[in-house]
């Protein structure tokens, strides 16, 4: 083992190895990720300051890929797109539409003779595989639908929004989301999208389950994590490839990046329909998330959510938006649920009721914008490579001082 | 001149109703450089940018190697060998050396490596700083990265709109010996300058813009002697 390490030394610069041990480091921490998932899942009681763990890791993820998608469109190639909550109901509704089980569209579609679309796939998927392969495999076909679906939606509106820029296209796509909202709320399309009613009994994480031996697993947890991962490591892959270089000329300096003979359309089209497919993934897993579906919830307040976790996280950096995601849901779903309670352990505090969470979270994140101007990240991203290499550095430059001083004595 | 690589033949520029350029006409001889010189507002920048496919010409025709050009988009443009370095430099400012440079070549789908060790070799300060990001860098090495850039796309002909703006003097004179230096690597060079002096003194030939239109034109060596010229452009 240590021979090889050697060899490979040899052949490679320290950067090539740094990456290789991040990669490696990263790659470890994934599998361990992933495994106290499996065990929070399956084996944690939930106690009543633990209730709130799960819901906060599956959020925490779904939102982790919204802004990760937001970030691409915001931070990477500089359009200001408030469209957002727009695509992710698209998404959200194209997933629990296609996965409704058959049998019960007539109590789901109940005022509109149930519905027009009378096949489920994760069930058509269930018949040939059984349940829980059915229902996984199912599950990630009606979120591919649900991306593709937002994506045509946005390569059509991207064509006249997209000539508009800075501030004209965050009204032009925020004018979009409304208007999708009271479109899907529309009775005239009721048999596709139940008009102003829930949808719901679609598969959602409950239902994820591996098998192994006689007993049966939940992976409600990982799912979400799994998807949300996959999604994010495409995001980076495009970002650091030619086109993500070209988004992000386009977003430094859009008359040069034009001289350099990049199209501006086409990149800006790119980037929007890659954004907004995301979007639509991030809307069905919300939608497997909360069970239930209604396109009222899709407010332009979550877009606003969404990229006030960008802006936090920093515009431009992926691992800021993850980061971000996790503690922005933790803090508005946990952590300050306290405040809301009425008491602080056993004292009671007049003040500490219904509403005043929202309050404290309003100051802590001014103070956050206040002092951290760039975002938690800035444009920085943070990598287990860079910090190998960071490390290296200061090995080598206190190796550097240990051996001037030697010298000067 | 029949060897002409570009020719520009009555060129008319408009911006909503005004004329920024009137119909000019000029050659651009394969392998030499030529000046274009003027004052603020004569139109030297417009016809750059249009023969950049940056704005649609109004009129004339731009044939570049026995192809017309006119009206194409900037990616065709680009693709055929003309490059344009943008007036105030515009690199990105967010992007590292490297990456600007990888930018320039952005149309080309072959080996960048030996192209970079060219840009590298005539600029060595941008090899020093590959990984710092365009913004950090002085203005006149944010000029060198502009130029480098443009030459990543293995232009036919480059153009540059006022590539001594904002610079101090030492630093034009450098930025003027680069350019001689990669026209005699065989690189055509059209040059728009308010630096009249120092255009005229690195031109094959050049041609004087007024208001829109081409009053004089000659050796860039004839037009320095000029009177007219002298009196308009080089303060004496």
């Amino acid at each position: 083992m240590n021979n090889t390490m050697q060899n490979t030394k040899v052949l490679k610069t320290p950067d090539e190895i740094a990456k290789r041990q991040g990669l490696w480091i990263g790659i470890v921490c994934l599998v361990a990720l992933y495994a106290v998932l499996f065990a929070l899942d399956n084996f944690m009681k939930p106690s009543k300051t633990t209730l709130m763990l799960i819901p906060v890791l599956k959020k925490g993820a779904i939102y982790s890929l919204l802004c990760v998608s937001m970030n691409l469109l915001n931070g990477f190639t500089g359009l200001f797109s408030l469209g957002q909550a727009g695509f992710m109901l698209i998404g959200a509704y194209a997933y629990s539409i296609f996965s409704i089980p058959a049998e019960q569209h007539a109590s789901v579609y109940q005022y509109f003779d149930g519905g027009a679309i009378q096949f489920s796939i994760p069930q058509i998927f269930s018949n040939a595989l059984g349940v829980n392969a059915g229902s996984f495999l199912g599950a990630i076909v009606c979120i591919i639908i649900a991306g593709l679906v937002a994506a045509v939606f946005a390569a059509l509106i991207g064509i006249p929004v997209l000539r508009l820029k800075s501030d004209y296209l965050a009204i032009a796509t925020l004018g979009f989301a409304e208007i999708i909202r009271a479109i899907f709320q529309w009775n005239g399309l009721g048999r596709i999208t139940n008009g102003s009613n829930l949808l719901r009994k679609y598969t959602a994480f409950s239902d994820m389950k591996i098998q192994i031996g006689e007993i049966s697993y939940k992976i409600g947890t990982i799912f979400p994590f799994l998807i949300a991962m996959i999604c994010i490591i495409i995001i980076i892959l495009l970002i650091n490839s030619s086109y993500g270089r070209a988004f992000k000329a386009i977003r430094d300096d859009e008359v040069a990046a034009e001289a350099m003979g990049i199209n501006l359309f086409k990149h800006k089209m790119l980037a929007f329909v890659i954004s907004s497919f995301f979007a639509g993934v991030g809307g069905a897993l919300l939608a497997m998330f909360q069970t239930t579906v209604q396109a009222s919830a899709f407010m332009s307040a979550m877009t606003y959510e969404i990229l006030l976790i960008v802006v936090i996280g920093g515009i431009g950096s992926v691992s800021g938006s993850c980061i971000a995601a996790f503690l922005y849901i933790a803090c508005s779903e946990w952590w300050l649920r306290f405040l809301d309670s009425g008491s602080v352990g056993n004292v009671q505090v007049s003040f500490f009721r219904d509403g005043f969470r929202k309050v404290v979270f309003s100051v802590v994140i001014m103070i956050i914008v206040l002092f951290f101007s760039r975002g938690i990240m800035g444009n920085k991203e943070l990598s287990f490579s860079g910090l190998i290499r960071k490390i290296n550095k200061r090995k080598a430059a206190k190796l550097a001082a240990a051996e001037a001083g030697g010298t000067a004595k | 001149m029949s060897d002409a690589i570009l020719k520009i033949n009555d060129l008319k520029v408009n911006y909503g109703g005004i004329e920024a350029v009137k119909g000019i006409s000029f050659d651009v001889p394969e392998g030499e450089i030529i000046t274009l010189i003027g004052a603020n507002g004569a139109g030297k920048s417009s016809t750059l940018r249009a023969i950049a496919g940056l704005v649609k010409p109004a009129g004339g025709s731009i044939v570049f190697n026995g192809e017309d050009l006119t009206g194409k988009d900037p990616t065709t443009i680009v693709t055929r060998g003309i490059t344009l370095v943008p007036e105030g430099r515009k690199i990105f400012p967010d992007l590292t050396v490297l990456e600007n440079l990888k930018i320039g070549a952005y149309l080309r789908n072959d080996d960048l490596e030996e192209d970079l060790k060219w840009v590298y070799d005539l600029f060595p300060r941008l090899k020093e700083r590959s990984w710092q990001e365009g913004g950090t860098l002085s203005g006149g090495e944010q000029q060198m990265l502009a130029v480098g850039r443009a030459l990543m796309s293995r232009p036919k002909v480059i153009m540059m709109d006022e590539p001594s703006l904002g610079l101090a003097p030492i630093v034009v004179r450098g930025i003027f010996d680069i350019i001689k230096e990669i026209n005699k690597q065989g690189v055509t060079v059209l040059l728009i300058e308010q630096n009249a002096n120092m255009a005229l003194k690195t031109a094959h030939s050049g041609y004087v813009l007024e208001t829109g239109r081409i009053t004089m034109s000659g050796p860039g060596a004839e037009l320095l002697t000029n009177e007219q010229v002298k009196a308009a452009y080089l303060g004496a």
